[in-house]
């Protein structure tokens, strides 16, 4: 069990508390009934508490735990999932996300669409995720699931990137998604396809929910991955050159976005080369809304209001230091 | 019937010029049966942010007094208030720890950022985050809700016609939905003041 003591007086700077706290390994489900309780600043985190549920069902102190799950309410959801209660269904990305290799590094491209059961959540979200400055991850599945895994093994990354001195490599984010995806036997929903270009040259990979992988020159993922990858197969070729690659990957990804109603709304493009990575958002907006009626909604009845209470705001104050410093 | 029906909402949140509204219904029922009229969904956290919570109403609750001592911890450590960004993040990492066993609710987080630009944010139940730049909606209403909001919503609306905006949008859209209504409870937030205004809806 990885015991990680975090010392709460000795915090010294804020960015490195969050890194630290988002880089902790998570523990595996099957690990949940031995997991520690919530640090509590009134006992010493040496006692260790195996099937203390009721003082953790408590609401005491409700300090970030030391990482990884909680499982406290699970007993009650399930309760209300016998008396009839169905479960919430969570944001999916439907999607359509491809990669390609090309020439000189990777392309990768996702739509744009986050569906909540059959209704469009969001327009224009992103599925192209920042893992390190040389390498970027596309996400399908559970939307929560995809940005929390790929926020926690960038943290991850950049910690070790400090610890080394070097560049990512991708095969290191592979290793960490897969083991962490693997570990939650494809409970954690995140169908990625990860690339790069490192030291030893441009990788690309697919990374399904239980923890396989694949490497490949060309990887579709998605609802709307058999639609990107007809197109793929037809037209793909070793040595394309830049504009090449951004005109077959656009292709995919719209006829991902025609095609499966999953996807949908723009597309997004990620070019990683050596040294340099361009991230063409909204790259093309091929479904505009062209039927915005200019004049806009005019209301002839106006609401009524029973009260109203108006709270004004103090002005923020600017403190600047007049004078000269105390003598210590 | 789903677990977000068993006690009905529905909360809005538009951005305008510099400033931002966040709405809620207030009816809080058990299933079919109204037990009260005046449930308050919407909470500030500090003067520039506000959060508003749909669903299960006890995760509501529980929910809120959480950030709130969250974000207390925050003031004392930091001698600030959090920023609208940071405080999504603390909300959807909170989610998040309780992704195989959520709490029962989706947040709508609505702020005002550095140099007065408005923020507003929905996420489902563990926490995956939605930004947006127009409208955010939540809640059982909330097909109705995003179909009212997309024919009202204008980009760069000054705080009255947001607020005759949100209004009709909210009102509209909870008529027909038979878990939320019951009146309207709409916060209007400008770098200098937050109006807060109760609307009379039906009361059906």
């Amino acid at each position: 069990m990885d015991l990680l003591k975090v010392n709460w007086g000795r915090r010294k700077h804020s960015l490195f508390y969050y890194l630290f706290l988002a880089s902790k390994q998570l523990f595996p489900l099957d690990l949940y009934l031995f997991s520690p309780n919530p640090f509590r600043f009134d006992q010493p985190s040496s006692s260790s508490r195996l099937f203390d549920f009721g003082r953790m069902s408590q609401a005491g102190v409700d300090v970030p735990a030391k990482g990884g799950f909680s499982f406290d309410l699970c007993k009650r959801n399930d309760m209300l999932i016998q008396k009839g209660l169905k479960a919430p269904s969570f944001l999916k990305t439907g999607t359509t996300i491809v990669g390609l290799i090309f020439k000189d590094g990777v392309i990768l491209g996702a739509d744009t669409r986050a569906t909540e059961g059959p209704i469009v959540a969001d327009k224009n979200c992103e599925k192209i995720h920042y893992m390190a400055p040389n390498i970027y991850c596309c996400g399908a599945g559970t939307a929560a699931d995809t940005e929390a895994v790929t926020d926690m093994v960038s943290s991850q990354l950049r910690l070790h990137r400090y610890q080394t001195g070097r560049d990512s490599r991708v095969i290191t984010a592979l290793t960490l998604l897969k083991k962490h995806l693997f570990s939650y036997q494809g409970h954690v929903s995140a169908a990625l396809v990860l690339g790069g270009v490192d030291i030893t040259g441009p990788h690309l990979h697919t990374i399904y929910p239980h923890g396989s992988t694949d490497t490949l020159p060309f990887a579709t993922m998605g609802s709307g991955s058999l639609a990107a990858m007809s197109v793929f197969e037809a037209k793909y070729k070793e040595g394309l050159t830049r504009d090449e690659g951004i005109k077959l990957v656009a292709e995919a990804i719209c006829s991902g976005i025609f095609n499966d109603l999953g996807s949908g709304s723009n597309v997004d493009i990620c070019v990683i080369t050596k040294g340099h990575k361009e991230y063409l958002r909204n790259y093309m907006e091929p479904n505009p809304r062209t039927y915005v009626s200019s004049k806009g909604y005019s209301f002839t009845k106006k609401t009524e209001v029973l009260r109203t209470k108006i709270t004004p705001l103090m002005e923020r104050v600017e403190i600047t230091e007049v004078g000269e410093a105390m003598e210590e | 019937m789903s677990i977000f029906e068993y006690n009905g909402s529905a909360v809005v949140a538009m951005v305008g010029k510099n400033c931002f509204a966040i709405a809620s219904d207030r009816r809080l029922g058990v299933q079919l049966q109204t037990i009260a009229t005046d449930f308050q969904r919407i909470s500030k956290i500090h003067d520039r942010v506000f959060i508003a919570l749909s669903g299960l109403a006890t995760d509501v609750q529980t929910l809120y007094q959480r950030l709130v001592f969250r974000h207390k911890l925050y003031q004392l450590r930091e001698e600030r208030d959090m920023k609208p960004e940071t405080f999504a993040s603390l909300v959807s990492a909170i989610l998040y720890e309780k992704r195989f066993g959520p709490y029962l609710c989706q947040p709508v987080i609505a702020g005002l950022g550095e140099d007065e630009k408005p923020f507003i944010c929905t996420m489902d139940s563990i926490g995956a985050k939605e930004l947006a730049k127009d409208f955010v909606v939540s809640g059982t209403a909330s097909e109705s809700l995003y179909g009212a909001c997309e024919a009202m919503y204008k980009p760069d609306m000054e705080a009255e016609e947001l607020f005759e905006t949100i209004s009709q949008a909210l009102l509209s859209s909870v008529d027909r939905d038979c878990l939320s209504g019951w009146g309207g409870h709409v916060y209007v937030v400008t770098p200098t003041e937050i109006k807060e205004r109760i609307l009379k809806g039906r009361m059906d």
